[in-house]
């Protein structure tokens, strides 16, 4: 993925020091290898909706950094997810493959998420701990704070972090729920990702402050503002938020400023609103590039290694996409199930 | 008499009702320079400028508040709520303020306010994204709630809804922003309290509104090759409910159809069906019949989609079970 290689033999040099935020390096590569499958999911997903495969397609391009590296920095299979329809790398990070994605997109009988009847990007799973989302803006907010009220009532450690949008932040649901979690010292993370589109209207559109992390001072919590296509930034912002938690200090408002590469939706005509050449501007900060960048730079990745996940990626995501097509649809007889509990 | 599309007839309403009077303006989420997410704002930004054009932060409840705050000293606002399902965050604005502020300051400050919101299904968008809410609102006293069929009649019934001095609640449906009619080209309003027969027929009436009618039509049309005629009536209006149109309709077929969109259970169709019972009894040669939404949140899956929406078929199935 990256544009001008090191060598392939060269390998890392034991004395270099590099900072990489505690993260083992095969850690380091299977963030990495989220980041490239969301990537091409996205790009598979775009195509399919293009082409009317699929309703709508929902595209995380920009986030990935700031999704796997908030989700690595849990404890993956403990802690909680609460996520918005643009969370699907985290939603990888969390152990999500790609084929029970394509199922759900496909609206396939046998989507594990919900046998097809919930929107496409609105994944879950019970065993992974993945909330499924909301189309409402904001309203997943205060479930997050919900669950993990729970974990302390029953005095557990876990802790939940609920994801949203720049333009999730004007919404009541927002508000109620940040001032609740600090005023029960909740162990919940708050992490906005904003990306400086709410659909059409731009963040200076949305508020009247520059930095969202100020939010955060109204309800006497940390609020804290990280360069979101920074992987290490956001994952020592999100452990530190953790711990926090953890030590049962409340609630955490992480800001993760990246930019939304991508329309807002596969159905989203966005040169009504933005100049091309922002966008080309911005595709040079791509994530996925800086990241494999500074992995190749510091010798975590060969091009051999990069070939071989680019492969495995392509792979994964052609089986998923295969095997969802042509599995069979849910059966009409069926539209009333899970309506209602015993 | 020039022919448009649904969308284009509101465009136009709103822009009429713009020009002729300064205290109109509009406001809700894309509807600036994005145009409104189903286009009906087209132009308007240009024309009239951001004071008149408010693109605002994604906050139902305040668009709504700040809309009747702004109507009570006199401004008329148009509010555009992107789509039905996300009026549900600012409920407490429409039902407890809204709809009783009159009442409430013993009729000296009224809410003129409109708000605009489309509902329907039909499209994949699921669950929270696709509801006929419809009957929330009708059954509030205080608020006058519409939901037309065609281009002509929403055109005429929103400049009719902007010059009222009561909250109108004005439903659009997202499968209808296409569909074209004829629209006079001198200036009309349509009373928002008036069905109106879009078919004349003998043997059955069919009853409905928003997309309810256009199925109805479909199975008017059906009928008609079996010789069979059905009346179609277009409520227009939910609240107030034109029972006089329906009554005398029923007293001449003797049958009635009635169609929703939405869930039928204390649904549109209950209370056309109780109007029925109270004012046609001695009318009715059978049962009156309903047709609605399976009673589900709507799925994503398109086969799963288009059993639980109401069909024309269902309406035929339902006319020829008693006629
Ligand atoms: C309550 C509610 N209001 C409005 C919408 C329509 N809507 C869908 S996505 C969106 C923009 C959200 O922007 P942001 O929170 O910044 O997230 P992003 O999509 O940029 O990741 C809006 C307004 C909605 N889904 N729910």
């Amino acid at each position: 993925m990256v544009a001008t290689r090191q060598p392939a033999t060269r390998r890392r040099r034991s004395e270099e020091m590099v900072d990489t935020a505690g993260i083992p390096p095969e850690t380091l590569l299977e963030i990495y290898e989220t980041m490239c499958l969301s990537k091409a999911m996205d790009d598979r997903v775009w195509v399919l909706a293009h082409s009317g495969e699929i309703a709508l397609a929902v595209s995380c391009h920009g986030h990935e950094a700031l999704q796997v590296a908030s989700i690595y920095a849990l404890r993956r299979g403990y802690d909680w997810m609460v996520p918005y329809y643009r969370d699907s790398a985290a939603a990888l990070a969390m152990g999500l493959t790609p084929r029970d994605m394509m199922l759900a997109f496909f609206a396939r009988r046998e989507d594990s998420f919900s046998g097809a009847r919930q929107f496409p990007n609105h994944f879950s799973s019970r065993t992974l701990n993945i909330l499924s989302g909301s189309s409402d803006i904001a309203t997943q907010i205060p479930h997050g704070v919900g669950i993990a009220l729970a974990s302390k009532m029953r005095k557990e450690d876990r802790v939940t972090i609920t994801y949203f949008g720049d333009g999730a932040t004007s919404e009541g649901d927002f508000h109620e729920a940040m001032n609740f979690a600090a005023v029960l010292k909740i162990p919940v993370i708050f992490l906005c990702e904003n990306n400086e589109y709410a659909i059409s209207v731009p963040r200076r559109k949305q508020m009247a402050i520059d930095d969202i992390s100020n939010k955060a001072v109204g309800y006497g919590m940390p609020g804290v503002s990280v360069d979101g296509r920074d992987v290490f930034a956001v994952y020592r912002a999100v452990q530190e938020a953790a711990a926090r938690a953890r030590r049962g200090e409340g609630p955490t408002l992480v800001v993760a400023n990246t930019y939304r590469i991508d329309p807002h939706t596969s159905n989203d005509p966005d040169r009504f609103y933005r100049d091309p050449k922002e966008i080309t501007e911005q595709r040079k900060h791509d994530p996925v590039l800086r990241f494999s960048a500074f992995l190749n730079q510091h010798g975590f990745l060969t091009e051999e290694q990069d070939a071989a996940i680019a492969a495995r990626v392509a792979a994964q995501v052609d089986e998923a996409t295969d095997y969802a097509r042509s599995a069979p649809q849910p059966v009409p007889e069926d539209a009333a199930l899970y309506l209602y509990g015993n | 008499m020039a022919v448009i599309a649904m969308r284009e007839a509101l465009n136009q309403a709103l822009r009429e009702e713009m020009t002729r009077d300064g205290n109109v303006f509009v406001m809700g989420e894309d509807i600036g320079v994005f145009e409104g997410s189903y286009k009906v704002t087209a132009g308007l930004l240009k024309e009239f400028g951001e004071r008149r054009v408010v693109d605002t932060p994604i906050a139902e409840e305040a668009i709504i508040g700040t809309g009747i705050g702004a109507a009570m000293l006199g401004l008329r606002p148009v509010l555009e709520i992107m789509t039905i399902n996300f009026i549900l965050v600012a409920m407490d604005q429409v039902v407890n303020h809204a709809a009783k502020i009159r009442y409430m300051f013993g009729g000296e400050v009224g809410v003129p306010v409109t708000i605009r919101t489309p509902g329907g299904g039909g499209q994949q968008l699921t669950a929270q994204h696709s509801q006929s809410l419809e009957v929330f609102f009708a059954h509030v006293p205080g608020l006058r709630v519409v939901a037309p069929s065609t281009p002509k009649d929403a055109k005429g019934m929103l400049k009719a809804a902007i010059r009222d001095d009561n909250p109108v609640i004005f439903i659009e449906n997202i499968s209808l922003y296409n569909t074209r009619g004829e629209v006079p080209d001198e200036e009309y309003l349509i009373p928002l309290d008036k069905a109106e027969i879009k078919r004349p027929g003998r043997d059955i009436t069919f009853i409905g509104h928003s997309k309810g009618t256009l199925l109805a039509l479909e199975a008017a049309d059906r009928l008609a090759q079996e010789g069979i005629e059905a009346e179609v009536l277009d409520l227009r209006s939910l609240r107030p409910l034109d029972c006089d149109a329906i009554v005398e309709s029923v007293k001449r077929t003797h049958r009635a159809v009635l169609v929703e969109e939405g869930w039928p259970t204390y649904g549109i169709t209950a209370e056309v069906s109780a109007t029925l019972m109270e004012h046609a009894f001695d009318y009715l040669d059978a049962p009156v019949k309903r047709v609605g939404g399976i009673e589900v949140p709507m799925p994503y899956s398109k086969p799963l989609e288009n059993a639980v929406i109401p069909s024309v078929e269902r309406v035929l199935e339902a006319a020829r079970s008693i006629l």
